[in-house]
């Protein structure tokens, strides 16, 4: 967190925030890779955990790659970046729980 | 308030920073996250419309996903170090990093194509199943996008060629296109996951 406090270079990175998201990054993507390559877990459960760590790594490129933070002059990208999230998740949430219950009332599955 | 926001603006420019251009660019990621939300949800309604073709299981090869996993993420990083150089005026730097940049999209977009062609000569094409249909929009799109990023970033090379230092303009574009190909990335994440790990379980 060094980064934030320095005079300088705080709203495009430095060389050790960039190397920090990369490092953080490779570690959660080897870590998904692994454990469905591995079968460590059951698909319920590797399923799941890969899910999590997926939005554990948007978060560290939001971060570290877009340097998304809580300072003023970044607060409407991230209301803007709040709200789509909020469209997406009603977006694919809503449609898969409408075509789910479409296809049991159908019958079609 | 109105003038909070102008001060603030000003503020912003003093000290290089968001410009209401690149915010304006921000807004444009924030619609094109809806497009991609959209065909992420139209792959999660189709995914399990095989029409007795192939499943998930039998097309993708997790190995070739890996490396393009691993050229996205290095051009990320290659691009960061691009703007580090841009921000401090060494062009020469920047450009080189920018090349760097370029040759992995590249690289990534030529295995993308390969793993696309290889599925259509076995007949697995988007002309199979529904499940395939929803693939090769989802990737299409996402490859599409990494084609675009890949011209501007030629474009912007050839703009900054011979260039001895970079004004506030040139330097706005090269932020824009950075908050892309990082924006591609996290897409990417959400593609590996959800559409080739999620589809070998």
């Amino acid at each position: 967190m060094a980064d934030h406090i320095s005079s300088s270079g705080e709203s495009h990175g430095s060389v050790g925030s960039y190397l920090t998201g990369f490092v953080l990054a490779v570690i959660l993507t080897v870590a998904s890779f692994g454990l469905v390559m591995s079968h460590a877990m059951s698909p319920a459960g590797t399923g799941g955990a890969i899910a999590l760590l997926a939005v554990v790594q948007i978060v560290v490129h939001l971060i570290y790659f877009l340097h998304m933070n809580g300072s003023s002059e970044q607060r409407w990208n991230v209301m803007a970046f709040v709200f789509t999230v909020l469209s997406v998740l009603v977006l694919v949430a809503g449609t898969m729980f409408i075509m789910h219950d479409t296809a049991i009332n159908m019958m079609s599955r | 308030m109105a003038q909070n926001m102008t001060a603030d603006a000003a503020h912003a420019h003093d000290e290089h920073h968001e410009s209401p251009v690149v915010f304006g660019f921000w807004l444009y990621l924030m619609t094109d996250c809806i497009i991609f939300g959209t065909l992420f949800a139209v792959f999660a309604v189709l995914r399990d419309q095989f029409a007795g073709g192939p499943t998930g299981h039998e097309v993708f090869e997790l190995s070739g996903v890996g490396i393009e996993t691993a050229i996205l993420l290095f051009s990320s990083i290659t691009y960061g170090f691009g703007m580090i150089a841009a921000h401090e005026n060494k062009v020469s730097t920047m450009r080189t990093w920018l090349g760097v940049t370029f040759l992995l999209g590249l690289g990534f977009l030529f295995m993308e194509i390969r793993e696309f062609s290889h599925m259509i000569a076995e007949g697995n094409g988007p002309d199979r199943s529904a499940f395939l249909s929803a693939f090769f929009t989802l990737v299409g799109t996402h490859g599409l996008h990494v084609t675009c990023g890949l011209l501007w970033m030629a474009v912007l090379l050839f703009q900054t060629a011979g260039k001895t230092e970079l004004n506030e303009r040139m330097i706005g574009k090269l932020t824009c296109l950075s908050l892309f190909w990082h924006f591609l990335d996290i897409v990417w994440i959400c593609v590996f996951t959800f559409v080739y790990l999620m589809s070998v379980i």
